[in-house]
């Protein structure tokens, strides 16, 4: 297989949290603990796991908002945290993102042609006529008349807001998108046309995509792999159609049996699994995911598992198959 | 586990018998009729017809979702049935009987007896619903103090059995603390703890679980079935997500630009939607395990205040006939026992004549 265009290798980030008296206290949060995982091109890899899990801050420390405090990301074999001058503009360049929320994401004081040319004035020297010209073919890319250039956001609708978000990201011959969870805020039908159009661009552009979210049959659909992850660690990773057939980590198995139907007919799963996520300050002994686990043998609350490969491809961290 | 009456002690099972309900539990719960919401700006000179010729009905222990994109006029109907519509709305027309009474007729201060009590609403945002300032134990016995006049020892047990119908862990020491120390799924669970307080017979969920996680919104549907298996509570239940409806519903309306354009028994909506629109919200839902390219309606849903001539759905609609684009369709009523509003339906299968806009 080709190179990666990112690969992820033991990657943590801990976050300190003073409490007690005066906040001489000092505990950690391990938001991200040890992730490994890789894209390439071409690819996309989906990120699942509940709120708190730490699918966001993998995003963060990929898009160099925060530091990992071990481990690395390389760029197309390179250190991203060695990057510096214009070896790190271009990093910047090639890996873009796009948020949740359009009303938020997009300045409502600036013009759509603004907005997408801003990433092209700050890393590249076209000339204004040049930049002009990228903005309405990225308009044509993301399905908008590039008339709609001098507009501002707040004259479009959600999944229009979206689609400018994406012409943003792919205005600088991206070659990696972090999508954190793109489509939550949309209604369905529109869902559908964001999904088909992001499949569309990948197709003809080969871009890379980190697609982060939270419905199953989204992330699914979307991806070519996909990484699970409970409190921090990837708990279980495989091809979208070997996980979707046959799960194997019982909490991978929760979030099946929580998803959705798709006919009333469906046999319904018994019961969702109980309990929320444990809070990050005090994780669990052992499995992390053991207090809420159906499966759960004494020795999960004493040794945590490690990522061992499962039948079928892909990784499974659970005594259950030791 | 009970969630029990509003005028009875907390572990008794069985409903309360309030007058009227006897009556009641013969016909429908939640009658609904051409009932028609318009928004009135600039003095009056602009209308927006928000919800028009809405009708629908609801029995005890039935589970209707109101399924529609932004928009389309869902919070609006149930607003209008509750009676807590913004100023610049009014109820034009139609009728709201709730357990033989017209809502539409009653007073405000009529109305206040019912809401909280009778009828109760679960808003999706759980932080918005609760006041950060009281704690869970103030914000779940107002119904209880207001309606069921308990007091002291009897209303702390009263709010203490609602928490434990929700499933709130030690409800003793919960109660005594504030929203913020609580997460989002328990926060929706006190929601509807003080949604069940008045011993509600209707319960209207206007997409409650949109901001969860999916477990907990797993948890939470099946908490919500649980209770309504018990206390034979009907429900209406608001969303766009159609997994939702699969799950929960055993009736569903859809709603496109302020109008109901179909109605059907929940497994012939999803094994045959007779709607153009019906259709393109199944085909657009991804389902686990394929790939298939979802089916995705070209453009968006229409500005209320400009509504396109004809048929609203005409100028999205890939099966759209000439005499859509002119011509409004009224209710279809099929063999199936589903209700459409479009052209394509007229003539096949229908039950009995067309009756245009009449009841079903």
């Amino acid at each position: 297989m080709a190179e990666p265009v990112l690969e992820v290798r033991g990657l943590k980030k801990h976050f300190p949290v003073r409490h007690g008296l005066l906040g001489r206290g000092k505990t950690w949060v391990k938001a991200v603990d040890g992730v490994d995982f890789a894209i390439h091109p071409g690819e996309t890899l989906g990120l699942i796991g509940e709120s708190g899990c730490g699918k966001t801050t993998t995003s963060k420390l990929i898009l160099l908002q925060e530091t990992p405090t071990a481990g690395s990301i390389a760029f197309e074999g390179r250190d991203i945290a060695a990057l510096e001058g214009t070896e790190l503009m271009a990093y910047r360049r090639a890996v873009q993102v796009v948020f949740q929320d359009p009303f938020s994401s997009l300045s409502p004081r600036m013009r759509v042609e603004d907005i997408i040319a801003e990433p092209l004035e700050i890393h590249t020297d076209l000339s204004r006529a040049a930049v002009g010209k990228r903005v309405a073919e990225v308009l044509e890319l993301v399905g908008l008349q590039p008339d709609v250039a001098p507009l501002f956001p707040h004259e479009f609708s959600g999944g229009q807001r979206q689609r400018i978000a994406i012409a943003r990201a792919l205005a600088t011959n991206t070659r990696l998108i972090v999508l954190d969870e793109p489509v939550s805020a949309l209604d369905v039908s529109v869902r559908a046309q964001i999904i088909n159009q992001l499949e569309h661009l990948q197709r003809t552009l080969g871009v890379s995509y980190l697609f982060i979210g939270h419905d199953l049959a989204t992330v699914a659909h979307i991806s070519h792999r996909i990484a699970v992850m409970y409190l921090g660690k990837i708990v279980e990773s495989a091809d979208s159609d070997t996980l979707c057939a046959r799960p194997m980590h019982p909490y991978t198995k929760a979030l099946f049996a929580a998803a959705l139907p798709s006919h009333p007919d469906d046999p319904q799963q018994e019961r969702a699994i109980a309990g929320e996520v444990p809070s990050a300050l005090r994780l669990p002994s052992g499995c992390r995911f053991h207090p809420r686990c159906p499966s759960a043998m004494p020795v999960c609350s004493e040794v945590e598992p490690t990522l061992q490969p499962r039948d079928g491809g892909g990784v499974v961290a659970c005594h259950l198959y030791d | 586990m009970n969630v029990g009456g509003p005028d009875m002690a907390p572990h008794t099972p069985q409903r309360s018998s309030r007058p009227g309900e006897a009556a009641a539990r013969l016909g429908p719960v939640l009658e609904v009729s051409d009932l028609q919401t318009h928004f009135f700006s600039f003095g009056g000179s602009r209308v927006v017809k928000a919800v028009d010729r809405v009708s629908f009905t609801l029995h005890e222990g039935e589970t209707l979702g109101l399924v529609g994109e932004s928009g389309s006029g869902k919070t609006t109907t149930c607003l209008s049935i509750v009676g807590l519509l913004p100023r610049a709305a009014r109820i034009v027309g139609g009728s709201v009987v709730f357990e033989g009474e017209d809502l539409t007729r009653k007073s405000q201060r009529e109305l206040r007896r019912i809401r909280g009590r009778r009828i109760a609403v679960i808003l999706q945002d759980p932080m918005v619903s609760l006041n950060p300032l009281f704690t869970i134990f103030r914000q779940v016995a107002e119904p209880a103090f207001f309606h069921q006049h308990l007091r002291g020892r009897s209303l702390r047990e009263r709010v203490q059995h609602l928490l434990r119908v929700v499933r709130i862990p030690s409800p003793e020491w919960r109660m005594r603390e504030y929203p913020h120390q609580m997460s989002g799924g328990m926060r929706q669970r006190i929601v509807g703890a003080i949604a069940l307080a008045g011993g509600p017979s209707l319960v209207i969920a206007d997409e409650p679980t949109t901001n969860l996680d999916v477990t907990i919104q797993a948890q939470y549907l099946d908490l919500l079935k649980d209770i309504q298996r018990e206390t034979g509570v009907a429900l209406i239940f608001v969303t766009h997500n159609l997994g939702i409806v699969a799950k929960m519903c055993d009736k569903v309306a859809v709603m496109y630009a302020g109008k109901l354009i179909e109605r059907a028994p929940v497994r012939e909506l999803f094994d045959d939607p007779k709607h153009p629109y019906t259709r393109a919200l199944l085909g657009a839902v991804p389902k686990l395990g394929s790939k298939e390219p979802l089916y995705s309606i070209a453009g968006q849903p229409p500005n209320l205040a400009n509504l396109p001539a004809g048929c609203s759905f005409h100028p999205r609609c890939p099966e759209a006939l000439p005499r859509c684009v002119s011509e409004e369709p009224g209710d279809f009523h099929l063999g199936d026992g589903s209700v459409a509003r479009c052209w394509l339906v007229e003539g096949k299968n229908e039950a009995g004549a067309h009756r245009g806009r009449a009841r079903s």
